[in-house]
């Protein structure tokens, strides 16, 4: 059996996903970071970015996650985000709504959500 | 029907429609108890994450932070105080405020001045009854708060402690919620939110005395620390958001039942009532016609003679 780790992408006001993968990739201020099996204990701040987990059923699971937290200890992983999306739950057509809105706005920030979004969903 | 039966009569529709409308309240009450009581499970795995993240840096590194230092000489406080919109919710809010009032005594006779922020009509419409200052005030959501209504508190929370004192900022925070308890039972609480106990936090972690690994920190633990504490004290305002949500509908639920069973009685006292009238006024009658056929008797008997 190929090594494990077990993954918990929590948002502040449900648990988003939760299951066993093989490599977790997520966007760190200071970079991507992929986790695998046995890394180090590490604590991370999250930019907003699509997160990709690799099941360890060989599936993908890419998810849009607005700032937060990657933590690893003991083969666990959490995933602490204020506000996180699974892509299939991402609603492209509002997310495409959102980012004109955000571009005529000029409103850096909602514009930034809306493409992580529209990322996560082509990523799928 | 005589007068005092129709007064009855009337008395009871009218208790009748009174206890509809509390038992409709009651039944709702109950039903967004159970919803907040859910709200607040949702919750709790990001609550969780999110201590033992601060634990960890906290207690694995020699970082200062100023949300962590407690200062020498405190000198203002905040205090944030938990109420509801609305009222028929028995002495939910009166215990809040009660709470928060005694908080504020104590803070200021030692030798603190207290800012006071509120979320809630209720306790709004206490302090400005008293033409007391409020630093902060929010409204509308106190039935079913959200993240985003947290973080809307938390924000200008988090901006007063950063601030130097000098600069109108403040020392500590104090927060002031109804604790949920049970269905039965819920109380008011008083929690200093910042500057935070490492100690304390760790206490609070399900799995106590668990020896934290040594991190590493990405990209530093001072940043992890200023990213990691206002994200948590946002997650403890959403957590006592909650709790004072559950708390309200079942202190309502319990002040709606009492009302119900009240006008239960009521109407049970009402109806002995109207039956008494009811049957002195049959006694009445039939002897008004007694009397009435025995004084015709006693003509028809004299007219014999």
């Amino acid at each position: 059996m190929a090594a494990e780790l077990h993954v918990e992408l929590v948002a502040a006001d449900r648990q988003v996903w939760s299951g066993e993968a093989t490599l977790v990739v997520a966007r760190t201020t200071s970079g991507d970071i992929g986790v695998m099996p046995g890394h180090q204990p590490l604590l991370g701040v999250l930019e907003s970015g699509p997160v990709t987990i690799r099941t360890s059923g060989g599936e993908t699971v890419v998810a849009a996650v607005h700032g937060g937290f990657i933590s690893f200890a003991d083969n666990k992983l959490s995933l602490l985000a204020e506000i996180a999306e699974l892509s299939d739950e991402i609603d492209v057509q509002r997310a495409e709504r959102a980012l004109e809105r955000a571009k005529s706005d000029a409103d850096a920030s909602a514009e930034r959500r809306a493409d992580v979004r529209l990322r996560a969903v082509s990523a799928r | 029907m005589g007068a005092q039966l129709r007064v009855y009569k009337r008395r009871i529709r009218s208790v009748t429609a009174t206890k509809k409308i509390t038992k409709a309240m009651e039944m709702i009450a109950a039903s967004r108890v159970v919803k907040a009581q859910r709200k607040v499970a949702a919750s709790t795995p990001y609550a969780t994450e999110l201590t033992r993240a601060v634990t960890a840096v906290g207690t694995g590194s020699n970082t200062r932070h100023p949300l962590t230092t407690e200062v020498d000489n405190p000198t203002r406080a905040a205090v944030l105080l938990l109420s509801s919109d609305r009222g028929l919710a028995g002495a939910f809010n009166s215990n809040a405020i009660k709470a928060a009032e005694q908080l504020t005594e104590r803070l200021e006779s030692e030798g603190k001045q207290v800012d006071t922020y509120i979320v809630g009509r209720r306790g709004l419409a206490h302090y400005n009854f008293r033409e007391r200052k409020v630093s902060g005030q929010w409204t509308g959501f106190t039935d079913e708060p959200t993240y985003a209504d947290a973080k809307l508190v938390a924000a200008p929370l988090i901006e007063a402690i950063e601030t130097e004192t000098a600069e109108g900022g403040v020392d500590e925070l104090h927060i002031v919620y109804t604790e949920f308890v049970s269905m039965m039972t819920q109380t008011a609480i008083q929690a200093q939110l910042l500057p935070l106990k490492l100690e304390e936090v760790a206490e609070e972690l399900p799995s106590k005395g668990e020896i934290l690994p040594l991190y590493d920190f990405e990209p530093s633990a001072e940043d992890v620390l200023d990213a990691l504490l206002p994200r948590y004290v946002e997650s403890r305002i959403y957590n006592a958001l909650l709790q004072s949500a559950a708390s309200k509908h079942a202190a309502t639920r319990r002040a709606m039942k009492s009302a119900t069973d009240n006008a239960g009685e009521l109407i049970e006292t009402l109806s002995r009532l109207a039956n008494a009238a009811r049957q002195a006024e049959i006694t009445q009658e039939i002897s008004e016609i007694v009397g009435g056929a025995g004084a015709l008797a006693d003509a028809t008997a004299g007219s014999d003679n």
